[in-house]
């Protein structure tokens, strides 16, 4: 049963989606990509791309679309591939709604305490360490190519990988121009 | 629960009342659509938009309040637009009041995600877009690693700690630990760390 397994994996995402949209882009990936097999690489990427693309929330748009593809990869049509992307997104954000309502009525004067601000100072770092893996999960030959499959788009890939790097981190260019940029370089090198 | 707390809102049960209940939850999630529909890259771009609308327009809740629910809303699991969108529908009109807003806040990339996903499947095929997705893929991954650096540096990583995100990042990578479990150490460690260790070191 497609759906139970989708709402189940993206509650425990939502449940757990520290450090905000990019945080929880590395748990997506890690259960969608890796653990189950819905979505190959490339088509997690290609998805991220489209989210940070299009407005809203980069955590919505991709729940959305993982949803979608997942039930599409599956084997099933158009009409049931919008429903994985609802029960996709509907579980996503769930516990929030759960959480939220329960801090509005009950705990607004605890999260403040040093308990409580310490097990959030616990998680920070290790927030950092899921996006340094996704990083590192996602540099593979499926979006970079490889040196003996294909030579020039491997070093077309190395170089816009250093190109965005560089003109997002210091030149302080916006992603989306980046993706812009590297889209026509790609149609213009890689076709 | 929500029928009490309604109550103190619209006691009176006259027409205006009504009318006026009708108007706050069209008007909240008009609001949140507005945001989710017009704010590219989502997260703390939004901040400053979400202010301006329910801090200065609409006069919903006072500034320092809202600070606090940012505060709130940025360390707790899940998307912060829609965290955010939940704490001020509640203020507003409790349970009711958050579906509301919640609503708002998701409905418009739901729909432009799916839009887009119904007809990509077909554009993918064409050449041409294949060949500016192989582009764009690795510009992507660059994105993914720019926000580490930025995030290692809001969370004060130094040389001290810089372990804890390595450690975390090979594990994950290299032996293909689960995140959650790592999340749900570093929660108990946090905790403990508080508890147990923190007071030794002030002393």
């Amino acid at each position: 049963m497609i759906y139970l397994e989708l709402f189940y994996t993206f509650f425990i995402i939502g449940l757990f989606g520290f450090g905000g949209g990019y945080g929880m882009l590395s748990l997506i990936q890690t259960e969608t990509v890796i653990n189950h097999h819905w979505l190959s690489s490339a088509e997690f990427t290609n998805i991220v791309a489209i989210s940070q693309m299009t407005p809203g929330p980069i955590g919505i748009n991709s729940a959305t679309y993982c949803g979608y593809t997942t039930v599409h990869n599956a084997g099933y049509s158009g009409a049931m591939a919008v429903l994985g992307s609802a029960t996709a997104t509907f579980a996503l954000v769930l516990p929030s709604l759960i959480l939220m309502l329960l801090i509005s009525k009950l705990f607004l004067k605890y999260m403040n305490t040093p308990v409580v601000q310490s097990i959030f100072g616990g998680l920070r770092p290790v927030v950092v360490g899921l996006l340094a893996a996704a990083t590192l999960l996602l540099c593979n030959a499926e979006n970079f190519s490889s040196p003996d499959v294909n030579m020039w788009q491997f070093c077309i890939s190395i170089f816009l990988f250093v190109a965005t790097f560089i003109g997002t981190m210091w030149l302080k260019i916006n992603p989306i121009r980046m993706i812009c940029y590297a889209a026509v370089a790609g149609l213009v090198l890689l076709y | 629960m929500i029928d009490k707390d309604k109550d103190s809102y619209s006691g009176n049960n006259s027409k205006s009342a009504l009318n006026n209940d009708l108007a706050i939850y069209w008007e909240s999630f008009k609001v949140f659509f507005k945001i989710g529909a017009f704010t590219l890259g989502g997260g703390y771009a939004m901040i400053p938009i979400i202010e301006s609308e329910v801090v200065d327009k609409k006069q919903w809740i006072p500034k320092d309040q809202f600070l606090d629910l940012i505060a709130v809303a940025q360390s707790c699991p899940g998307v912060f637009a829609v965290n955010i969108s939940i704490f001020l529908g509640y203020k507003l009109r409790k349970v009711k009041g958050a579906l509301c807003t919640c609503l708002g806040a998701v409905l418009p990339s739901f729909l432009t995600i799916l839009a887009i996903a119904l007809f990509f499947h077909q554009f993918m095929e064409i050449g041409w877009v294949a060949a500016m997705f192989r582009g764009i893929r690795p510009a992507v991954v660059a994105l993914i690693a720019v926000p580490t650096f930025n995030l290692a540096k809001s969370a004060k990583i130094n040389l001290a700690n810089c372990w804890i995100p390595i450690i975390t990042a090979l594990l994950i990578a290299v032996l293909g630990v689960n995140p959650i479990y790592i999340l749900l150490a570093a929660g108990i460690g946090g905790f403990a760390y508080g508890k147990y260790l923190k007071p030794t070191e002030e002393l």
